[in-house]
């Protein structure tokens, strides 16, 4: 497969990539750029372990084309923190215990921080309709429902 | 001088030590792991569900540019298989293929692509047998036998008889008879399957990264399959996206990959796709209980007899323990004098099962909690005081020789009553809602490993170094149960330290020391066990080493975690670090060890079959739920869901909330919608969507209430908290569904479809009754 310019912003620094017009945006991200935070669990749009933002927006990474994102601005979990501490949906999935084996959590905190940006104050109906595209295996959801809240409120 | 204020490691809502590389992306999944010049493995599956094979061509396959490796079954010939006295399968299917999607070749190349069109260049030559996808038909007479060492396809029949069945079910005043039909549900971790295997041709030796709960186990299993010297192999636990029973035996891309790696002199990663991780499968087994119970008027138990037969799949890995399982735990619950068990496990042509939360006892428990509703309804007893009625009282011995030493369920049947609202909600809702309850119990760790080699069960070391810092060094596995955390927490109370000056490393088989694993709920109990004596142990060299600073006698040193000093003294004592200076002298880096042994009279009775089921304890929960049911579609709603859980002591209380909101949760998905479905032998749907795991929108929200007994065994009291509330959920909304409608479904899922079967056959009875009674 022929490999053309990406050019885009990965939390926040421009890259610059020769990149096959066929490779899917989570493969970018784990293998081009390195950033394995961002997780495959399924064949194919089934889970959201992959969940991503662009322009601030979740989007599955595994059923999006790298390419579509030239110019765009892309941000994964790699990203949430500042100056290494955790964001506050970082900090309500680790507190509230809204992660346990952790594997579906870098999709449900993307979900979740878009979310949280559009709609700084949700009911539990919003956050469970803006999380319904991601499984989680481990926790039931009652917990990450409560790491939401408090990321919500800031009081975590 | 005042004690500082030690805030309790125990007890504490402590978020997990591994949170921080979880939430953040941190955390390297055996996927995420640097594979550069890792070769791409790929295995070749299984067409057919029931064949010989004749021949298996991989010529074409090998002479394909990009490939470095391709084997089969004539490259292991070696059979494995998780019990000692089970082994009948192979990595790569030799001589038959036993179900559609078993592993026949791999191959090792360069890149994905040249990995698939290699697999598409091989040639598989077999003849057709007749295949068997139900256990009835497998037991057929005249059926072919999948293992030639297993007639009739039965692997395993248990006959298990204590007390008098048949005088106490005389003796009883009703006795009813029902059969129930539980689907085969699968575990669906997050993380798809993934290894990788690194062969360092020069020394001969094997790195594996795997996403296993069980190291050791695939540790001996790899050495077996490739005949390698156990100590020329190096298991790895990365972090692990759940397990769920899935991964507590070696399965077989886990040897694949290390026989790949050894052709191909170099590394190799295969990462299974969500399809090819539904395949390996070692889910619960479609499961058919005849249940007979016997009661009195006042609603106490007399006698059960219990029927069960199990469709394993194709090959043995946990069955007999399974359907050994599915009996022992019919008791040890409530008090019944007399219990019969029937247990068939059949060898069937579709993936096989295994372990799966709840190993053995969730449909059998759902059975028995399904029919004691049934009867108190026609005897006009409330459900809960026909489970009061029959309560056990610990400590005590059951009549399959079952230790419960501690027992919280009178607890637990109290607070979901208050919370649900029972006494005042029950048959004063809406129509079309209704309240129902169940519940159940889990062993707190299986008393006899699957090896029984003499050595301890658990063992736990600590090092102490010239830093200050505390390395609790387990093999046990945290695939996101938290274990790891527990560990800190108790090495954590007992040198009275917070979480900073303690690091867990868990696991590496070079490192760590071996454990059994994360299964049977037995990583609390039994490591938690190990890690309190090895802290007390090195407890006791801090005091000596305070003592010789502070010149006094051991026995008067008053350790504060980060002081020691002498007690009752004027002196404000000596740090920490000055203890750990003391400490070295002489000796330099200190290790401590510290080991669990289940005593030999928890270990089981002398029956055959005897060694599944016993526990030094049990967890005890009762779970109320309330559902609404769509009378248009059939669809069951759950709207709320209380359980108690008795898990002796809460180490970590959030974690134990998170673990019981879980697994009712799992049950749950088992109850209303999850369902493995076969059509000759081809999974249909082996994916998430398909599958029907409940997603957030449908997902209820469950209270729970601990219920502390203190278990005199478990650390600090502590029992198991991972499994035991899975099984009551299903019958507890089975139950509200018969409340909230009058029907009772015998067949998990209580999919849409089956409600409104029966929705409308009760609504035809109805009619002809009234128009018979008009008549």
């Amino acid at each position: 497969m022929a490999k053309s310019i990406l050019r885009l912003t990965v939390n926040g620094s421009g890259r610059e990539d020769a990149v096959p017009a066929n490779m899917l945006l989570v493969d970018y991200l784990r293998e081009v750029a390195g950033l394995t935070g961002t997780k495959i669990g399924c064949d194919g749009g089934e889970c959201g372990a992959c969940t991503v933002l662009v322009d601030g927006r979740s989007r599955l990474s595994c059923i999006s084309l790298a390419h579509t994102c030239a110019g765009r601005q892309v941000e994964t979990v790699e990203g949430c923190a500042t100056d290494g501490r955790l964001s506050l949906v970082q900090k309500g999935f680790h507190e509230k215990l809204g992660s346990q084996c952790g594997y579906c959590t870098p999709g449900m905190i993307m979900a979740a921080s878009g979310l949280l940006r559009r709609n700084p104050r949700p009911s539990e109906a919003e956050i469970r309709a803006a999380l319904s595209g991601n499984i989680c295996r481990c926790t039931g959801y009652v917990k990450i429902i409560e790491a939401v809240q408090a990321a919500a409120e800031g009081t975590t | 001088m005042s004690t500082p204020d030690k805030k309790p490691m125990v007890g504490r809502r402590a978020p997990l030590v591994d949170g921080i590389e979880k939430v953040s992306g941190r955390a390297m999944y055996t996927a995420d792991l640097d594979h550069r010049g890792a070769l791409v493995g790929r295995i070749l599956r299984s067409p057919h569900s029931h064949a010989e094979l004749l021949g298996v061509d991989v010529s074409k396959a090998r002479a394909l540019p990009g490939v470095v490796a391709v084997i089969t079954g004539d490259d292991c010939d070696k059979p494995y298989g998780i019990l000692p006295i089970a082994q009948n399968e192979y990595p790569l299917a030799r001589d038959r293929v036993r179900y559609r999607g078993e592993p026949v070749a791999a191959v090792a190349a360069v890149d994905q692509k040249t990995a698939e069109e290699a697999l598409r260049l091989i040639c598989l030559e077999v003849r057709e047998l007749p295949a068997y996808y139900e256990a009835g038909k497998a037991r057929q007479p005249g059926a072919v036998d999948l293992h030639d060492d297993r007639p009739g396809n039965l692997e395993r029949e248990i006959h298990h008889e204590f007390g008098e069945v048949d005088a106490g079910l005389s003796a009883a005043d009703v006795v009813r008879e029902e059969s129930y039909d539980c689907a085969e549900v699968t575990h669906v971790h997050m993380e798809p399957h993934a290894a990788l295997a690194d062969y360092d041709a020069e020394r001969d030796r094997i790195t594996l990264h795997s996403v296993t709960q069980v190291p050791f186990y695939v540790h001996l299993r790899v050495a077996q399959c490739l005949d390698m010297d156990e100590s020329r192999i190096r298991v790895i636990k990365p972090f692990i996206g759940g397990g769920f029973g899935a991964r507590t035996e070696t399965l077989n891309f886990e040897i694949v990959a290390c026989l790949l790696a050894r052709a191909a002199k170099g590394k190799v990663r295969i990462k299974l796709s969500r399809e090819e991780t539904a395949l390996t499968h070692r889910g619960r087994p479609r499961t058919g209980i005849k249940l007979k119970i016997g009661m009195t008027r006042e609603g106490k138990l007399t006698a059960c007899a219990c029927e069960v037969e199990q469709t394993g799949g194709a090959y043995g890995g946990y069955g007999i323990v399974t359907i050994l399982y599915a009996g022992a735990l019919l008791n040890a619950i409530y008090d019944i004098p007399a219990v019969r068990y029937d247990g068939y496990r059949v060898y069937t042509n579709t993936p096989a099962c295994g372990a799966m939360r709840g190993h053995g006892t969730v449909d059998v428990r759902h059975a028995f909690e399904c029919l004691l509703d049934t009867m108190a309804t026609e005897l006009g007893l409330d459900p809960f005081k026909v489970r009061r009625l029959n309560l056990l009282e610990a400590p005590t011995r059951t009549i399959n020789d079952l230790a419960v030493e501690s027992y919280g369920l009178p607890e637990c049947l109290d607070w979901i009553e208050a919370a649900s609202g029972w006494n005042v909600r029950k048959g004063a809702l809406p129509p079309n809602t209704g309240l129902g309850i169940a519940c159940s119990h889990y062993v707190s760790g299986a008393a006899k490993p699957v090896h029984w080699t003499g050595e301890p069960h658990a063992v736990v070391n600590l090092k102490l170094d010239f830093d200050g810092g505390i390395t609790i060094l387990t093999g046990a596995a945290d695939i996101g149960q938290g274990s790891s955390t527990i560990l800190a927490q108790v090495v954590g109370e007992v040198l009275g330290l917070d979480f900073d000056r303690l690091t867990v490393i868990a696991n590496d088989s070079r490192i760590t020391p071996k454990d059994n694993g994360s299964y049977s709920s037995r990583v609390t109990f039994m490591v938690g066990n190990a890690a309190l004596q090895a802290a007390e142990r090195l407890k006791a060299v801090l005091v000596a080493a305070a003592a010789r600073k502070l010149e006094a006698k051991p026995e008067d040193i008053e350790c504060l975690g980060e002081t020691y000093r002498v007690a009752g003294g004027q002196d404000s004592g000596i740090p920490f670090k000055d203890v750990v200076s003391e400490a070295l002298v002489d000796t330099g880096t200190i290790t401590v060890k510290g080991t669990f042994t289940v005593p030999r009279e928890y270990q089981g009775g002398k029956f055959r079959g005897a060694g599944v089921g016993p526990s030094m304890a049990y967890s005890y929960s009762a779970t109320a739920a309330e559902v609404s049911v769509d009378e248009v579609t059939g669809r069951v709603t759950v709207d709320k869901v209380w359980v108690a859980h008795d898990c002796g002591f809460a180490i970590n209380p959030l974690s134990v909330e998170g673990q019981v909101q879980g697994a009712v949760w799992m049950g749950l998905g088992q109850a209303l919608s999850e369902e493995t479905r076969y059509v000759a032998g081809l999974p249909v749907g082996p994916n998430i969507l398909d599958y029907r795991v409940p997603t957030i929108v449908e997902s209820p929200d469950i209270e729970v209430k601990i219920v502390e007994t203190l278990d005199p065994g478990g650390p600090f009291g502590a029992k198991e908290a991972s499994e035991g509330a899975l099984s009551s959920i299903l019958p507890a909304i089975a139950n509200a569904v018969h409340d909230a409608t009058g029907i009772r479904l015998t067949e998990t899922p209580l999919t849409p479809d089956r409600v409104m079967t029966a929705l409308v056959k009760q609504e035809r009875a109805a009619k002809q009754a009234n128009s018979r009674g008009a008549a």
